[in-house]
């Protein structure tokens, strides 16, 4: 009888064991951090830390939204975020547990502050824009040697993507983002919340829809970089990150991305604590530990992403800190926007307009 | 009546209330909510707290407003009879597939019929999710399928099967199969050989046989297959959202886009709750059958 209690009674040290050492919970974008600084993370603090990923902000909106998600750090884009503060997601940060605080970049502090008063429930982690990537041979192969590949024109002129359908084109699955390039492109404020003017993209969505193989989040990056289609509209890291899987392959695949001449969607995603965060002060460790301007420029350095964070520039390397595909110079940055959330009402009619872009129906 | 059978009569009820009855119940009550900005996202009409004054005005103030919803856009009947037609045909599909597999493992040797029973359960060994995502890769443009066909020379260019119906279609027979063939498989095993040969002896043709004897004696196990197959066909989300294009449309999805896009949980809830609805027909029909089959067996 006494041996077969054996395991049981080892099992309970060990779940015991396991329920003393401090963990650490963090849901991040897919694809969105140097894997090494997890572990550096781990050695500094003891913490034990569990990282799963996401790829879109509607998922992380929901498990938030429900309640109880279970995790500690979390980083939704800036219009979400604002919404979710709102809704009573998040605990404000406790400044004194962030000592490397002082290392974020005043100019993009002024522009999250939009997203969130006085940025006391975030810090940003990273931004970015929303724009255009190209294999470039490809996209002269098929439109010839004045194809119009800065501009918007390149996925919103239907004849344009008539002929790019041979060769593949990958639009984000977010109606969020796509909707405010084609306002922008056909003039309108592409921050309208007015249901009649996100109307008037409709016949300009609906005539290229049929050309675009897939509305995917993440995918493309993958699709990009093996040369399996020729433009995607996403994200500017994801794309530099292809860029570079494409160099790294030596396959003859040249990626670009271009911020849109028309303008192009500013946006910031941002680190924060939920509410009902389990641990609370292991979150705020974390999030110090991101705001180390080494640890910061690690991740930066290795996801193509610029941050909010002014002390890791130093240690940016040339090809991201100089790439004004990541950090704009003056000109461009003039040429971005950002929008902010939808009314419950217009979120309705926006879905509803997206469903009815990407089935017909 | 004794209480020993009491017992055993209250044990099936008390597992349909709590895993059916109160589920669905607690979903109802959600889509008669309004939605709101908080967590979670809605603000329940329905107040318990002020005990049968709150019920009252709950009754008062029901507008059913989620339900009309649903009646004002066509998006929800049509994804509502795409999704029937799309489970219809699998699984018909899924039956002309499995009878035959069926079939084949019952009249098989007594020493194999383990063997093949373990091969068709093997698959349940690994996540479905994973099985779901290595069709990608078989369907896909540059998958095993079209460079197949392409060294066979029966095609010049690549099929575009995946993000197509064709590839829910697959994807869903692949999955449900062993669901169709196990209970066809367990009746057709116990099925009475020297019947068979009844038939032969009074003339009929093995072709004639089957159709007369065995199809009609495996009916049970047809249906059985069928309603487990149909049912969560139904309501799938993955297999089309992970095979499936943008141009396919089912009721799964279109409870995703009001969950997840529009954090809309009442109208989520209420297409959920007519969802239930149309599945609860073939239930019963379902649980007819069986109740008819045991009769004529005791």
């Amino acid at each position: 009888m006494k041996q077969t209690w054996l395991p049981l009674a080892a099992a309970l040290t060990l779940s015991a064991a396991a329920a003393t050492a401090e963990e650490v919970r963090v849901y991040n974008w897919s694809d969105y951090i140097d894997e090494d600084l997890l572990t550096k993370f781990e050695e500094e603090t003891g913490i034990d830390l569990i990282y799963d990923v996401f790829d879109s902000n509607e998922v992380l909106e929901t498990k938030l939204l429900a309640g109880g998600s279970g995790y500690d750090v979390v980083v939704p884009s800036g219009t979400f975020l604002q919404r979710q503060i709102v809704a009573g997601v998040f605990q404000p940060l406790d400044m004194s547990q962030l000592s490397n605080a002082g290392n974020l970049w005043e100019p993009i502090k002024a522009r999250t502050e939009v997203y969130d008063p006085g940025n006391a429930y975030s810090i940003n982690y990273m931004w970015g824009t929303t724009g255009l990537g190209v294999n470039v041979n490809k996209v002269i192969e098929v439109l010839g040697e004045d194809a119009p590949i800065g501009s918007l024109a390149l996925i919103f002129e239907p004849s344009n993507m008539e002929k790019l359908a041979e060769c593949g084109v990958h639009m984000l699955d977010a109606p969020v983002e796509i909707i405010p390039a084609a306002l922008a492109y056909i003039g309108e404020n592409p921050d309208s919340q007015d249901p009649d003017v996100i109307a008037k993209v409709e016949p300009l969505l609906t005539a290229i829809a049929p050309y675009v193989q897939k509305f995917h989040s993440s995918e493309y990056i993958n699709a990009l970089a093996n040369g399996d289609i020729c433009v995607a509209f996403g994200w500017s890291g994801d794309i530099l990150q292809a860029r570079d899987r494409a160099d790294e392959a030596d396959n003859g695949v040249v990626i670009e991305y271009a911020a849109p001449s028309e303008g192009a969607l500013m946006w910031f995603d941002q680190m924060a604590i939920p509410a009902d965060a389990p641990n609370p002060s292991g979150a705020h460790k974390f999030l110090d530990f991101i705001l180390n301007a080494q640890n910061m420029a690690a991740a930066s350095n290795y996801v193509y992403y610029a941050n909010g964070n002014l002390a890791s520039q130093e240690f940016l390397e040339e090809d991201v800190i100089g790439d004004t595909a990541i950090y704009p110079d003056e000109e461009t940055l003039a040429n971005l926007y950002t929008t902010t959330p939808y009314e419950p009402k217009v979120q309705r009619i926006v879905t509803r307009l997206w469903t009815k872009i990407k089935s017909g129906i | 009546m004794n209480v020993r059978r009491l017992f055993l009569i209250f044990v099936p009820y008390l597992w349909l209330l709590a895993l059916f009855l109160v589920p669905f119940l607690i979903v109802l009550k959600i889509a008669l909510s309004d939605g709101a900005l908080a967590i979670p996202p809605y603000i329940p009409t329905l107040d318990f707290s002020n005990g049968w004054e709150g019920i009252k005005t709950f009754f008062a103030g029901l507008d059913m407003e989620n339900f009309i919803f649903l009646t004002e856009d066509e998006l929800y009947w049509r994804a509502y009879l795409s999704s029937l037609q799309i489970a219809a045909i699998s699984t018909a599909i899924t039956l002309l597939v499995g009878y035959p597999i069926a079939y084949g493992m019952a009249k098989a040797p007594d020493e194999w019929r383990p063997t093949l029973m373990m091969l068709v359960i093997l698959p349940f060994w690994t996540s479905f999710l994973i099985r779901v995502y290595s069709w990608m890769g078989i369907l896909s443009q540059e998958g095993f399928l079209n460079q197949f066909l392409l060294w066979t020379g029966i095609i010049n260019d690549p099929l575009t099967i995946l993000n197509t119906n064709t590839a829910v279609y697959i994807g869903i027979v692949y999955t449900y199969l062993p669901f169709m063939i196990l209970p066809i498989y367990a009746a057709i095993e116990k099925l009475d050989e020297s019947l068979l040969e009844a038939a032969e002896d009074l003339g009929c043709s093995r072709m004639q046989a089957f159709w007369l004897v065995t199809i009609p004696l495996s009916k049970s196990g047809i249906i059985a297959g069928c309603f487990l197959v149909f049912i969560p066909a139904l309501g799938e989300f993955v297999i089309p959202s992970v095979l499936g294009g943008s141009k396919t449309l089912m009721i799964g999805k279109v409870l995703w886009e009001e969950f997840f896009s529009n954090r809309d949980w009442p109208v989520a809830s209420a297409v959920a709750v007519i969802l239930l609805l149309i599945l609860v027909i073939p239930i019963i029909l379902f649980q007819r059958n069986e109740q008819k089959q045991r009769e004529s067996e005791g």
